[in-house]
């Protein structure tokens, strides 16, 4: 389905463009593109090391498993094919606790690592339940306050520039729910099928 | 508060690891590592991704599909110009938040489209880039329902926002 997306966005994009005489903009977006790409992955190479570093301590100090066993009783019921000891659950726990404060920055190095300690659980270059499952809850969105949306708000003069986190929490809350929901579904049909995982 | 969470997290992270007798400096730097590689493995996903999306803005389609399911609003008495943001949201972060910037410079924080624009905004994320970054990383061929599961929720998660809004502000 990626495959057909990706194609679809460029040869659509560049047999419009040759319609509509927008190929120098399609050009110049293609080189700027490139650029802008390898910058963003080297900036997020640095916001990785850093966490990656990090996280690597707080494990060792038995602080990522300590948040696992906390949230046990929730995440063993999400994620039920993760032995309950493993290190996924304690990288799953610190990603989702960062999307929650919004720290953007530090959530995604932890979700990779959570990505990769799956992918060492299902030995295999397929998407795992659990890895659905951590994606499906990554998507919907975990922000509790969203920072970025509060500081427009308050560019633009807003007389309460947090008047919408109530609204926000709710929206999110009821989208991670489905998205739980939509996942599961997904499951069960899939088993029926016999194409589980 | 954010300011303070971030130094927080370091500071416990380094005492407990004191206490805990772990060789901070030396485990840091082992745990870096992966990140080098980590971020290297991600660079082809994320290219191709954000070309084939950035042809698809330049082009003008993005607009031309954008004014094509314009329309369609008008069957369910929300502001169309919430539209786009509903569209582009999964697909683009960056182009999704200029949109949510446009809406509310336009119409004010504070109007039904400004208050629509910022919970949307903050209650949904790109879809397209979580699975691109994710699977990329870790070299995910096959993947599953992933973003069909995603793509739905992105649905409700829009669905809902529209409805609190109207609830909370309407």
């Amino acid at each position: 389905m990626v495959n057909l997306i990706w194609v679809f966005l460029a040869v659509s994009g560049i047999c419009y463009a040759a319609f509509n005489g927008t190929m120098d903009k399609v050009n110049e977006a293609i080189f700027l593109t490139i650029e802008e790409s390898v910058m963003i992955t080297l900036s997020l190479a640095g916001v990785l090391v850093f966490w990656l570093g990090l996280m690597k301590i707080a494990e060792e100090a038995g602080l990522l498993s300590g948040l696992a066993k906390l949230f046990k009783p929730v995440v063993k019921r999400i994620f039920p094919d993760i032995p309950e000891n493993d290190p996924a659950l304690g990288y799953i726990l610190s990603n989702m606790t960062a999307n929650m404060f919004g720290l953007g920055n530090a959530a995604t190095p932890m979700g990779l690592k959570a990505m990769k300690e799956m992918k060492r659980l299902s030995g295999s270059d397929q998407a795992s339940r659990s890895m659905i499952t951590f994606l499906a809850i990554n998507t919907s969105s975990l922000t509790l306050i969203p920072t970025t949306v509060i500081a427009i708000r308050m560019k633009y003069g807003s007389v309460d520039p947090t008047s919408i986190v109530a609204a926000t929490i709710f929206a999110t809350a009821i989208s991670t729910i489905a998205a739980l929901i939509i996942d599961r579904s997904f499951y069960y049909l899939r088993k029926k099928a016999g194409r589980a995982l | 508060m954010s300011i303070w969470l971030i130094p927080a997290v370091i500071l416990i992270v380094l005492v407990m690891a004191t206490i805990k007798r772990v060789p901070a400096y030396e485990v840091f730097v082992e745990g870096s590592k992966e990140g080098i590689q980590i971020a290297v493995s991600l660079l082809p996903f994320l290219l191709g991704m954000m070309v084939s999306i950035a042809i698809f803005q330049a082009s003008g389609a993005m607009d031309a599909v954008l004014s094509l399911v314009k329309p369609l609003t008008s069957l369910f008495a929300v502001p169309e110009q919430i539209l786009p943001l509903a569209l582009i949201r999964p697909i683009s972060g960056t182009a999704a938040l200029s949109v949510t910037t446009e809406l509310i410079r336009t119409f004010g924080p504070d109007s039904f489209i400004g208050q629509l624009a910022s919970v949307m905004q903050g209650s949904t994320d790109t879809t397209l880039y979580i699975i691109t970054v994710y699977f990329g990383a870790v070299g995910i061929r096959r993947m599953g329902d992933a973003l069909k599961v995603g793509l739905l929720a992105d649905l409700v998660g829009i669905i809902a926002s529209i409805v609190i809004v109207i609830i909370l502000f309407g």
